[in-house]
């Protein structure tokens, strides 16, 4: 393959233009990632194109878009696994309101993950040293702290698109992040805020999210952890 | 649009974040950040392997303390290092992880429970304390989730444009709106930058795209001299064409490194240490080893790489200690680091020079603050150990922060701030009408590679007189060209085309700040490595780099180091 298309979304609210594709002819070279496409037709042909990235490793989690049907990392997603026939299609991360073409607005991403408390919280004074933890439960979270904050999931989850209030699958992990790890000591406070009309229950189980996440967790599982600790504690079943 | 904050942050990483919450928590109600990005995009969290301390948690680490820690510090930075900031750094080194695991960093645990350590390069013990291959990651989002706890307002995706000095005073900054295009001033009692390293200056690098020098950039042209910048470091192991770090944490568990004959060549430069030799030594010998013919695709595109192995380890291990690595490997080589060696080559990686400031983080200028990988404490001297950049940010990041929040009590902006403001915003406004009005007849991006590729081949691992001094005009030249780029959309929205050719006129001139003083330094010393100067020279070159902006480009100075408990010694491992 000496080179393929790379259809981009476009929309500039500076032109008053209707949301639209262009269409790219990239020069391939073997191992491309479709950010390092996205980059060359921004050096190459078109200035004009807006799109989030940094770290181009897959762990700053800037770069995340609806890429030819799957909801992935720009950075980490290679041009050959992406091709439709010969084109590459590249479009913003849904349900959220596009700023300029791949950017989109996730001030409700940020302020649902702030409104989790998303810190240790431990109402004893912290020892000299540091708080002993076996590797055992250091291993009950080990999948959520994986997180990179890409939005992904959010943007995949049905349950958001039908409910702009539930906080979405990206807050939840964090959630369970801290609800599972042995040195915070505020589990009924979680329990509150995860039991809410906006939380947990809003959840259908689509795993629409655990398609989306290109760091490989299971959201689905973390919020099901979280469901089963909210019913028991809602039911007085057992202690918090 | 008009901002007006007490303290502003410029930078969410690591150091940004970490003296953001100093400066709140020692009282001052008013603190703010600015940044780039979202704070967890910051490339903070790219680190991967660990951050030093002697916290004695390892079997083999029981007799691990500061002083120990502070001299391999010192010897690591071929005995560049101010030896007082060295100290500094190794005492608080312990009191700053436990604070982070009190806040819930999720350091990976040895079976006691307390916090796991491995060894690193360099490092006389196994001090470095790590959360697997994702201790950036770990530390950045713990350290995020503190400032919210705070309540500390982030305006993220803000750009700095300019900083404004007046008197010798900081006054605060002109931004950008980076989502709207909006420019507009912050006022500012007192002001910090945190904006990480320079490295994409260089081609094969192991940075994010956005890291430039932006923030060193700024204070240099606000009159702040910028120190020891000539001394880069090439890491020894990014993966092979991208450049993607292979944590150092990979030899710290044992892992090898192995030329086309299948020998583990690190026996020959540094017998004792292995491939736990400094990263110096280390990138310089990889290198050696291709040069020399010894390695693999020798003469390809891409040049030549050899083998970081790890198959011996096992997959338990790799995928405990080291599951970003074999993601990484799969993901950007196609290939399996359990079963295949990984293609490695030396690869920027560090700025261990930066923007001048003493042990509080003070700049020259009054207000004006810096810390982590944009400053120069310094702490790092010639080559930065693996594991102590993480330290640098979180110790001198609060550090400063304290200093600032003392230092601002009492100390307003001086009147007539706005006007100064207003009138810088006026001078960006006129830069950009230039860069949306140029010749044209250049291209930015092309200026940006020629200058990467210049870098990296003449200012880069190997170095000598003729090759720097082509280095120096050959930037000088793109310096010229750059005066023709145009900005060719003329948007207001995520203008990245604008953004891009304006960080260019900072790279050029960083650069030259770096080129030069590696010219003038005729010596070899960390990983300033001159082939016509191989020793190093203490009588003339033991001394710190100043470099100021002036029309003709940088004007060199020099201070002395400091000295206080290590008399430098040559450097073995």
């Amino acid at each position: 393959m000496e080179n393929f298309k790379l259809r981009v979304f476009r929309y500039d609210p500076e032109t008053g233009a209707a949301p639209h594709y262009d269409t790219y002819t990239v020069d391939y070279r073997d191992g491309m990632t479709v950010l390092e496409a996205l980059i060359w037709v921004a050096e190459h042909k078109d200035q004009s194109i807006a799109y989030r990235a940094s770290c181009r490793e897959a762990i700053c989690g800037s770069c995340a878009m609806y890429i030819s049907g799957q909801y992935t990392l720009a950075c980490k997603v290679q041009v050959k696994d992406s091709l439709e026939g010969d084109t590459v299609t590249v479009a913003p991360l849904p349900h959220m309101r596009v700023i300029k073409d791949l950017v989109v607005d996730m001030d409700k991403f940020w302020a649902n993950y702030a409104q989790i408390k998303p810190w240790l919280i431990n109402d004893k004074p912290d020892p000299e040293k540091e708080r002993l933890q076996s590797p055992e439960d250091r291993a009950r979270y080990h999948m959520e702290i994986d997180c990179i904050l890409c939005g992904a999931c959010f943007a995949g989850c049905p349950a958001g698109v039908s409910n702009e209030e539930y906080v979405g699958p990206h807050a939840l992990v964090w959630a369970n992040r801290f609800f599972q790890d042995t040195r915070d000591t505020a589990n009924r406070e979680r329990l509150e805020i995860v039991a809410s009309e906006y939380g947990v229950f809003r959840c259908h189980t689509a795993f629409n999210c655990v398609e989306a996440c290109p760091k490989h967790i299971n959201q689905a599982e973390a919020i099901q952890d979280l469901k089963k600790a909210a019913m028991a504690y809602r039911l007085g079943l057992a202690k918090f | 649009m008009q901002l007006s904050h007490r303290v502003v942050i410029v930078g969410g990483g690591l150091a940004g974040l970490r003296a953001a919450i100093a400066a709140h928590d020692s009282g001052v109600k008013d603190v703010v950040i600015v940044s780039q990005l979202p704070p967890v995009r910051s490339h903070s969290v790219a680190a991967a392997g660990g951050i030093n301390g002697s916290l004695a948690n390892h079997p083999q680490g029981k007799d691990d303390n500061w002083e120990k820690h502070m001299y391999d510090t010192c010897k690591g930075s071929d005995f560049l290092a101010d030896q007082d900031a060295a100290e500094i750094m190794a005492k608080e080194a312990i009191l700053r992880i436990y604070e982070m695991e009190h806040w819930g960093c999720p350091f990976s645990r040895f079976e006691d429970g307390t916090i796991a350590q491995r060894p690193f390069g360099g490092a006389g013990y196994p001090r470095t304390a790590f959360a697997s291959d994702k201790t950036g990651h770990a530390l950045l989002h713990t350290m995020y989730q503190q400032a919210l706890k705070r309540g500390i307002k982030v305006y993220q995706e803000f750009l700095v444009l300019k900083l404004v000095v007046k008197d010798g005073r900081a006054q605060g900054m002109v931004t950008m709106n980076i989502l709207t295009g909006e420019l507009g001033t912050v006022k500012a009692d007192a002001v910090l930058l945190a904006t990480g390293g320079a490295g994409r200056i260089y081609a094969h690098s192991t940075n994010n795209l956005l890291n430039v020098g932006a923030g060193m950039a700024l204070a240099y042209h606000a009159g702040v001299p910028l120190k020891d910048m000539e001394f880069i470091q090439f890491h020894p192991t990014g993966l092979w064409g991208t450049n993607i770090l292979m944590t150092e944490g990979c030899r710290g568990e044992g892992g090898y490194l192995v030329n086309n004959l299948g020998e583990r060549f690190m026996v020959k430069y540094a017998p004792k240490a292995m491939e736990l030799g400094p990263r110096d030594i280390v990138a310089r010998s990889i290198q050696t080893e291709v040069n020399e013919g010894r390695g693999f695709n020798l003469g390809g595109p891409g040049g030549g790489y050899v083998h970081l192995d790890l198959r011996h380890l096992g997959e338990a291990k790799i995928n405990e200690r080291l599951p970003e690595v074999r993601e990484i490997c799969k993901n950007f080589a196609g290939i399996d680091p359990v079963y295949q060696p990984i293609p490695v080559q030396p690869s920027q990686h560090y700025t261990m020079g930066g923007i001048d400031t003493n042990i509080d983080g003070a700049t020259r200028v009054t207000g004006l603050y810096a810390a982590g990988e944009c400053a120069c404490v310094s702490v790092h001297g010639a080559n930065r150990l693996g594991g102590n950049s993480l330290l640098d940010t979180i110790v001198f990041g609060k550090l400063s922060g304290d200093a600032l929040g003392k230092w601002v009590v009492g100390n307003t902006a001086p009147a007539g701030a706005e006007a100064a403001l207003a009138e810088a915003q006026k001078e960006v406004e006129a830069r950009f009408a230039e860069l949306f009005s140029g010749e044209g007849t250049e291209d930015g991006p092309t200026i940006r590679r020629e200058l990467q590729e210049t870098m990296f081949v003449h200012v880069g691992i190997f170095r000598e007189e003729s090759l720097m001094a082509e280095g120096v005009a050959k930037v000088k030249a793109l310096k010229a060209r750059y005066a023709k780029v145009k900005v060719r959309h003329t948007g207001k929205f995520f203008n990245m085309d604008l953004m891009q050719q304006n960080e260019l006129r900072g790279m050029l001139d960083v650069a030259l700040v770096i080129a030069e003083g590696a010219l003038a330094r005729k010596e070899s010393r960390g990983s300033h490595a001159r082939r016509d100067y191989q020793n190093r020279d203490d009588e003339n070159f033991l001394r710190h780099t100043l470099a100021y902006a002036t029309s003709e480009g940088p004007r060199l100075e020099y201070s002395p180091v400091r000295i206080t408990k290590f008399q430098p010694v040559a450097r073995q491992y």
